[in-house]
């Protein structure tokens, strides 16, 4: 099988103090750390994991900067063949449907019989890429992917729904499988696979690659601090007196 | 006159909450666009649908036909390119659901429209949409402006807006399905319900919620002392159930649980929206993180800035204290 997975490279900001750059249209990103965005590292082991039942190679695409290229070598430690990375830095403003359309032109004279996306990325959360690559590549897809079982012929396929509902799907490759979290274990990378991964070729391509650059459908206007809602009421101290004063309030709501 | 069409979400019979919102959000717009609202219903014995959506929009045009029964991306997406070619609406909204996440960025690519996804706002001014999306975990919104088009499509994400009550009478439109068949290379088979465990968090009083903040399997020991003391129940977000730690049966969130406890204790969680969908209507919410700027604390009724670490054990101690 030939199969291909999309990775990108996010900052994590989960636990991060987040900070609004001059320009005011991105944050500070010097101090965050990066690593690959959590769906992608699952979308890539339902790859690995098809590539080890029935064969075949599997291709990992990043469009981002030069350290993209660190992320898409974790991937080859893991079980990737082949490697791309398109230069972000020569597109300028990108948003999901950018990014699937540059995407496309960088895969599209590769075989495939899956592509696998994450269903969203952290960093946007545009939920876009998958289903727009399927719709321009002319192949149908499914997000949230929760189960992915090949047969014969056919691919059974589960979406998660609100509230842990399944929808069972039957399809037929080629197709786009935007994958949900927890689908998988991902595997981690041994030392030996990082230390052979690092001499490995990664094909890099740019704009003169790229037949027309496609448009955008978003532009960013600017960031800002969400407005706080109904904040917390704050209790501090040690983590005695502070557990002293909880400890009262949950007794004064009778819970205790 | 801006019109705006507002696609219909139902699933195993029944409308689901955000088509309310969508509509009554809709409708918000058109006051001020002086459009009109359409309610898309494409479905199978939609009668049952039409004699409550009617109130809520100025117009409703239905496909009805068996193929429309459950969601298809393939087969809705054939009917909505026709319908929005056609009524050549200002603007489209679909909810940011398991649902519409399948269906708009494909639709809206077929269609070549500008779109986006998981709005929390959206603003008219003339012929352009500027729209609020979050970015960064929640930790920063966006004005993000679309470009330039005669028809937009978007989707909302549910909770933007509250469901009002409608007093239209809306006009109800028929047309016939475009198409009578799934697609061999895309069938919806059936729906399969979530596994029932042994311990139902949706009936605790109690609920201590533990994050990612735990950080390993072997600490969520603390977490169990923690709430038993209390005489609760533990549950959790996504990424414990992705790890496998906790059974699904434990999640709360928009793909796990919607809870109402007394009390629930988020322990070194975020407070993702979709985490916060399933909590948020708990009595008493208390959330202990270490970083204060933690979106949870804008749910939460009482925030501690700590190390779960150490305030779970001092905290368990003093409420075995207390019960003695
Ligand atoms: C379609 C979809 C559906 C989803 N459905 C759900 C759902 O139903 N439920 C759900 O929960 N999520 C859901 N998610 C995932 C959601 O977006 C978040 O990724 C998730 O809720 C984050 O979980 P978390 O808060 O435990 O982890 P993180 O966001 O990683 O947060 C961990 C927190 O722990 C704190 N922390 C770390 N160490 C300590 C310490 N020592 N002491 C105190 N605090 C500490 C950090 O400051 C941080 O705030 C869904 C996502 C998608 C795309
Ligand atoms: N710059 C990128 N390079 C490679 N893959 C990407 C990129 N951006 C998004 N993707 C893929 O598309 C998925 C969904 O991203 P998004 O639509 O941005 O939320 C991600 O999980 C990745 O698999």
């Amino acid at each position: 099988m030939e199969l291909i997975v999309c990775i990108k490279r996010v900052p994590q900001t989960a636990e991060a103090e987040v900070k609004i750059d001059d320009s005011g249209k991105d944050i500070v990103k010097d101090r965050l750390t990066f690593d690959m965005n959590e769906a992608d590292s699952y979308a890539l082991e339902e790859a690995i994991l098809l590539k080890e039942k029935f064969g075949g190679a599997i291709t990992a695409v990043s469009l981002g900067t030069a350290e993209a290229e660190d992320t898409l070598r974790i991937a080859l430690a893991k079980g990737a063949d082949n490697a791309i990375r398109i230069k972000a830095e020569e597109f300028g403003e990108l948003d999901g449907y950018k990014t699937a359309m540059i995407i496309k032109e960088a895969i599209k004279d590769l075989k495939f019989d899956a592509i696998f996306t994450g269903c969203m990325a952290t960093d946007d959360s545009y939920y876009q890429v998958g289903p727009v690559l399927a719709e321009t590549l002319g192949v149908p897809h499914a997000t949230l992917v929760s189960k992915i079982e090949l047969t014969d012929k056919k691919v059974h396929v589960n979406r998660e729904l609100e509230g842990g509902l399944i929808e069972h799907l039957e399809m037929s490759l080629p197709a786009v499988f935007a994958v949900q979290t927890g689908i998988n274990e991902p595997r981690y990378a041994s030392l030996i696979a990082i230390r052979r991964a690092a001499a490995k070729e990664i094909k890099v391509l740019g704009k003169d690659d790229i037949a027309s650059e496609p448009k955008l459908n978003s532009t960013l206007e600017e960031l800002f601090v969400p407005p706080v809602g109904k904040r917390a009421e704050f209790l501090t101290g040690t983590a005695d007196e502070v557990s002293a004063r909880t400890a009262e309030i949950i007794k004064e709501k009778g819970l205790i | 006159m801006a019109d705006i069409l507002a696609l219909v979400e139902h699933r195993q019979g029944t409308i689901r909450d955000i088509t309310y919102e969508l509509l009554t959000y809709g409708r918000k717009l058109t006051e001020k666009t002086g459009g009109k609202l359409t309610g898309v219903v494409l479905g199978h014995n939609t009668d049952r649908y039409t004699e409550t959506l009617k109130k809520h929009a100025h117009r409703l045009v239905v496909v009805d036909h068996e193929v429309f029964k459950d969601f298809n991306a393939e087969t809705y997406q054939v009917a909505l390119v026709d319908i929005i070619k056609k009524e050549n609406p200002f603007l489209t909204l679909i909810g940011n659901t398991a649902f519409g996440i399948d269906l708009c960025p494909a639709l809206a690519t077929k269609l070549d429209i500008p779109f986006t996804t998981d709005c929390i706002g959206v603003e008219i001014a003339d012929t352009r949409v500027k729209l609020t999306r979050q970015l960064y975990d929640g930790k920063m919104d966006a004005h993000v402006r679309l470009s330039d088009s005669s028809s937009y499509m978007l989707t909302l994400r549910s909770g933007t807006c509250a469901a009002e009550e409608g007093s239209l009478a809306a006009e109800i439109q028929k047309i016939d399905a475009p198409v009578t068949n799934q697609p061999d290379y895309k069938k919806f088979i059936e729906y399969i319900e979530a596994a029932v465990g042994d311990v139902d968090i949706t009936k605790a009083d109690v609920l201590v919620g533990v994050g990612r903040g735990i950080k390993e399997q072997a600490n969520l020991a603390m977490i169990e002392e923690f709430a038993k003391a209390m005489g609760g129940v533990v549950a959790c977000s996504r990424p414990i159930v992705d790890a496998n730690w906790l059974p699904k049966d434990r999640q709360v969130g928009s793909s796990g649980k919607t809870v109402k406890p007394k009390l629930y204790i988020a322990v070194g969680i975020s407070g993702a929206f979709q985490h916060i969908a399933g909590m948020k209507s708990a009595d008493t919410i208390i959330a202990i993180n270490k970083d204060p700027n933690a979106p949870i604390f804008n749910e939460a009724d009482y925030g501690i800035v700590d190390d779960l670490f150490k305030v779970v054990p001092a905290l368990k101690n003093k409420i075995m204290e207390m019960k003695q």
